[in-house]
This record gives structure tokens, sequence and C-alpha cells, in this order.
């Protein structure tokens, strides 16, 4: 990741969240790799955690939304209502366009 | 044989770090997070008093902060929309003092149509700056896997039943952003003074597992 990386993704664009676990410090549960969801809020960049956990201190920043997915497709077996929603906050990295 | 307290005892290393037998009176979590905080303070990187200061700091904050920020936008058009597109300035405006240091908050709005609940799968994430340390069910692994699997159910059990009408909204907090959940106004308190509305505003209708109180169950309290 560069230093200042630009947001890639607006409101409303469709999104699909990366896969994996890399044995360190990732703030993407695991439920939700895989799942395409609707980028909710932009907010801004934040200092990247994957990296701060090691001790960096440095400009490595993240732009972070908020992503909104529909419960029933997450689940196979939800039991709400077919309009409920989980809105997960993801940092860009973890996001490619779907 | 002198008598030291843990917290004083070294090692063979010189690190003040509590020894086998300290540590393991003292359970090992409290053990790791005493050695960590000894060598913290031994490299210099913080002092003793910082910890006591900080934990004040988190001991003097409350749900009622947050039962004010929320009475406070129910009387208050103009307020409340501030509260909602610019949070931590609504906020210190109301004279609370947020370190800047501190995450986002974002204030979000149940309705006739929406209804939020927060959760934080990965750890405990949570608006300790208006709401003071999390209760202990909501660290817990319970409700941090179910509340985003079975929300409905979850609710149920807070005693909350939601309209099959009612769009529900879990917000999972897992990176730089805390979310306090503005409940709705209860119905019949178009009179009541903001000071009173208050009492009516539980830190779990912040969390969002619960309405605010109506006035008649309050009145029992």
């Amino acid at each position: 990741m560069t230093d200042a990386e630009e947001p890639r993704f607006r409101p409303g664009d469709r999104v699909r969240v990366l896969t994996g676990t890399p044995p360190r410090h990732i703030r993407t549960p695991a439920f939700i790799q895989g799942q395409t969801g609707v980028i909710e809020v932009f907010y801004r960049a934040f200092k990247n955690p994957e990296s701060l956990a090691y001790g960096d201190s440095g400009p490595n920043m993240a732009p972070l939304y908020r992503v909104r997915f529909d419960q029933g497709t997450v689940w196979r077996d939800y039991q709400g209502c077919p309009n409920d929603k989980i809105c997960v906050d993801i940092y860009q990295h973890w996001l490619e366009p779907a | 044989m002198t008598e030291k307290t843990p917290h004083q005892k070294s090692d063979s290393t010189g690190h003040g770090r509590p020894d086998a037998e300290a540590r393991e009176q003292l359970g090992y979590f409290a053990g790791r997070v005493m050695a960590m905080e000894s060598l913290l303070i031994e490299k210099g990187i913080i002092q003793g008093s910082d910890v006591q200061r900080m934990a004040d700091e988190i001991d003097s904050q409350s749900p009622t902060d947050g039962a004010r920020v929320v009475a406070r936008a129910w009387v208050d058009p103009d307020f409340k929309a501030r509260l909602l597109t610019d949070p931590m300035t609504a906020i210190r405006d109301l004279g609370y003092e947020l370190a800047s240091n501190m995450p986002r908050l974002e204030v979000v709005e149940n309705t006739e149509q929406v209804n939020h609940l927060i959760v934080c799968t990965l750890c405990s994430c949570y608006p300790r700056a208006l709401l003071g340390r999390p209760p202990q069910w909501y660290k817990s692994l319970a409700y941090r896997a179910r509340a985003v699997v079975d929300p409905r159910g979850v609710m149920k059990e807070f005693g909350t039943e939601v309209s099959e009408e009612v769009e529900l909204r879990v917000l999972d907090s897992t990176a730089d952003i805390r979310f306090l959940v503005l409940p709705q106004r209860p119905k019949g308190t178009e009179e009541m003074r903001e000071d009173d509305l208050v009492k009516l505003v539980t830190r779990d209708s912040m969390i969002g597992v619960t309405p605010a109180r109506s006035p008649a169950s309050s009145a029992v309290l």
C-alpha cells in the first residue's frame, strides 16, 4: 500500500470482500469475507491497523468504508426479515469491485 | 526475607515483572498486564500515574453522558441534525470533552422504519466516551456471535420484539468508528422536560437492544 491511497469506491458501488486469514492482525471478520455488498459510507483514511499492530507509527493510511450487506445473502438460514442488513466497517485493501 | 508486593518484585533479568508464584496468584491475564505495564514504565513510554489517570477517566464516564446527548436531540431538532451529521462537534458543543485521539463517533437514528443494533464481533469496541465501560454481556462471545446471525432472536431475549415491517440493521464496529444509537423518543413524552427525558434513556437503548423507557414504566423505578 502506498502512503496516500486514494479512495477507490463511492457510496452505492458494489464491492466484494477479499478472503484470507493471514497469520497476523487483521480487522476483517471471517463471516463477511467473500460476501458482496454495497458501499454505504466513505468515512476517511485511518492509520492502517494491520501495520499499527506491529509498531508502525508512519503515515500508512487506509481508506475506511461502511459496507452494507443483505442478511439473507450472508446467512443461508437467516431467520429475520428480507430487509434486514448487516453493516461492517472495512478498509479499502480488503475490497474489490463486484 | 523482605516482603515485596508483586508490583515491585524483580526477576533474574532485572525487570520488575511478577515472578511465577505471584503470577499464579494473580491469574494469567492480570500477571501479563502487570508485566506489560512495568515494561512500558521501565522503557519510559508511560508513567505509572498515566495508567491511574486513564483508569480514573474511564470510570468517570457513564451512560448518563449518552443519555443527556440523546435527550437534547429529542428536544432540539437543530442539535439532532448536527448530532447525526457531525457528532463530535455537536457533543463537544454540549460541554463534553472528547479526546482528539479517540475513535470517531457516529450516531445512528432509530425510526419507525429502521432499528439499529451495535456489536463488535472482533472484540468489544464500544462508544466508551459516552457510555463508559461496556456491560459484560456486550463483550461475551455469545452476544458477539449471535447479534449478527440472529439479531431479532437476541433482541427478543432482551424483551424487544421488532416488527417485521421494520428493517433491522446490525452495525459491526470492526475498525475506527464507534456507534451510538439515537433511540426513538417514547410516545407520551411530549410535555416532558429535558431533565426528565434523560431518565428514560437507558444504556441498552443506546446499544440498540431495547427501546428507551416509556414514562409509565419509569415511574415505577
